[in-house]
């Protein structure tokens, strides 16, 4: 898409919001970025969508983004389903912003349960979509409770959560929102991506931020941070792994996504991360589904030049 | 006619494009605070009555609103056209006591009260604290610092000018006492850094 085609549409401020909501989110951004893994409360405002659709990410997105920035969604690594194509739209139209599907593109990333497997640069900001951004909320419904455990940096419960995965399962079972330790000091929710992601956000170049808009925070990993996962010392933090390559590109060591074929078993294995596929399958790479090069994808000359 | 002339000047102007200006300078903000030691380009883009400086006035107004409170240091507070000129394009409650305010400006970095005086959050919320904003004279001389931290790859240096003597030992009390604490922005003519509460700071 091109700047020209999302002539920005009048009648809204430049990205929706109003400026006094985005003084409002960016002073909540600057107290998250100072304070990593801690979650700044804010007045969250009712946005064109319903909550459980990224409200909280939409605020964040719309608070940083400026006339020249270039912005790339992805909803479960992928660029197009409704969601990711919904919110590209709202702010090509509300800002008139460039948008993209290529990870090495975007200046700013909104992303629902992935980070992307190209690794993110000191240019790039990502925008994670929460739905529960208290990790202990599940153990300790009371906001107050929570609230303290934090300030005591009393994680205890955390620990006993993940070791009754163990004693109940023989090992941590907890597959995503896998709890983290940010900078040695909050315990934080990484959003439900899977743990596979977890140590892409240690030591990140990039900036991360994460907005949670029905439960109305607002939290920060800053570059260059240290992200731990919880674990214990005879039960090491793991990702998943996977058996098969992906089907289409054939990369190894991805995170890859289960698509059933047909009603007698038959499955494939093709990368989450759509964008990172196509590119692999523009370089070339093929995987055990993909099938012969289709004829007119041939540059004839060269390929006959290379084979001679 | 005459009435119009003792207008514009008690008030100067604001942004030219609030919207634009305002993403710019927070941008630039948000920078300097998740990347302690960059030093990065603040275009004003406003004239401010003195002593207040231009960049001063523009973070000023791109994050504060009648929803904050602002300190102000004697040597703002004394001039009623910097006052007047805060109060008319943010609307923002000026307070007496630095404990009060979520900002605080400051021209004369020397005669800042200790960063203790300031409003530290408390555990349950340590958000409610002081961000410090201060005009100094130069950002690349002066005395060095040695930076280490969230925010910051191996390791970072800033130099700032002026740098009061006492100021690196407050700042390492401010580190101890994570995660309450004082975050700190520093402008000079176009440009500006950062020191979270995050960031270790030594003389080096």
């Amino acid at each position: 898409m091109n700047a020209a085609a999302n002539a920005q549409s009048t009648g809204y401020n430049f990205a929706y919001l109003d400026e006094q909501t985005k003084r409002m989110i960016r002073r909540a951004i600057l107290k998250a970025i100072a304070i990593p893994g801690y979650q700044v409360p804010f007045a969250s405002r009712e946005m064109p969508m319903p909550y459980g659709w990224g409200t909280g990410g939409v605020q964040v997105t719309a608070a940083i983004i400026g006339p020249d920035d270039v912005l790339k969604v992805i909803d479960q690594g992928s660029d197009d389903t409704t969601n990711a194509v919904s919110i590209r739209k709202f702010f090509a139209k509300t800002a008139g912003v460039e948008t993209t599907t290529e990870t090495k593109r975007a200046t700013i990333i909104q992303t629902r349960h992935r980070i992307p497997e190209r690794e993110l640069t000191a240019k790039q900001t990502i925008v994670f979509q929460v739905p529960i951004p208290e990790p202990l909320r599940f153990l300790e419904p009371r906001e107050t409770e929570t609230r303290k455990l934090h300030a005591l940096a009393d994680y205890g419960l955390m620990h006993v959560k993940l070791y009754e995965d163990i004693a109940r399962h023989g090992h941590i079972a907890t597959t995503y929102d896998y709890p983290v330790e940010v900078a040695g000091r909050y315990v934080m929710n990484p959003s439900p991506t899977p743990k596979f992601d977890n140590p892409k956000m240690d030591m990140s170049p990039a900036l991360q931020l994460f907005g949670a808009g029905r439960e109305k925070r607002i939290y920060a990993v800053p570059p260059f941070t240290k992200v731990r996962s919880l674990d214990f010392e005879d039960h090491p933090f793991k990702v998943q792994t996977f058996d098969t390559p992906c089907a289409l590109c054939g990369v190894e060591n991805v995170y890859l996504d289960e698509v059933v074929l047909d009603d007698r078993g038959g499955r494939m294995f093709v990368c989450s991360d759509s964008d990172f596929c196509e590119e692999r399958r523009a370089e070339g790479h093929r995987g055990e589904l993909s099938g012969e090069e289709p004829a007119f994808l041939k540059t004839a000359p060269a390929v006959e030049g290379e084979a001679t | 006619m005459s009435a119009s002339t003792a207008q514009t000047s008690t008030i100067a102007t604001g942004f030219a494009d609030p919207v634009i200006a305002a993403q710019a300078n927070f941008h630039a903000a948000m920078t300097a605070l998740s990347r302690p030691g960059t030093v990065t380009t603040l275009s004003a883009g406003l004239i401010a009555p003195e002593p207040l400086t231009a960049e001063l006035a523009a973070v000023a107004l791109t994050l504060a609103d009648h929803e904050t409170t602002l300190w102000l240091d004697p040597a703002l507070a004394a001039s009623a056209e910097v006052v007047a000129y805060l109060r008319f394009h943010t609307g923002v409650r000026i307070v007496a006591k630095p404990r009060d305010a979520a900002f605080a400006l400051v021209v004369d970095l020397a005669g800042m009260p200790a960063l203790s005086a300031f409003a530290q959050g408390t555990d349950e919320y340590p958000d409610r604290s002081t961000t410090i904003i201060a005009a100094v004279q130069s950002l690349d001389a002066g005395r060095h610092l040695e930076l280490a931290g969230p925010g910051i790859a191996e390791r970072a240096s800033l130099s700032l000018d002026p740098w009061p003597s006492n100021l690196t030992a407050e700042l390492a009390a401010n580190r101890a006492q994570f995660p309450r604490g004082i975050d700190l922005v520093f402008v000079s003519a176009g440009r500006v850094a950062a020191l979270p509460r995050t960031t270790s700071v030594s003389e080096g």
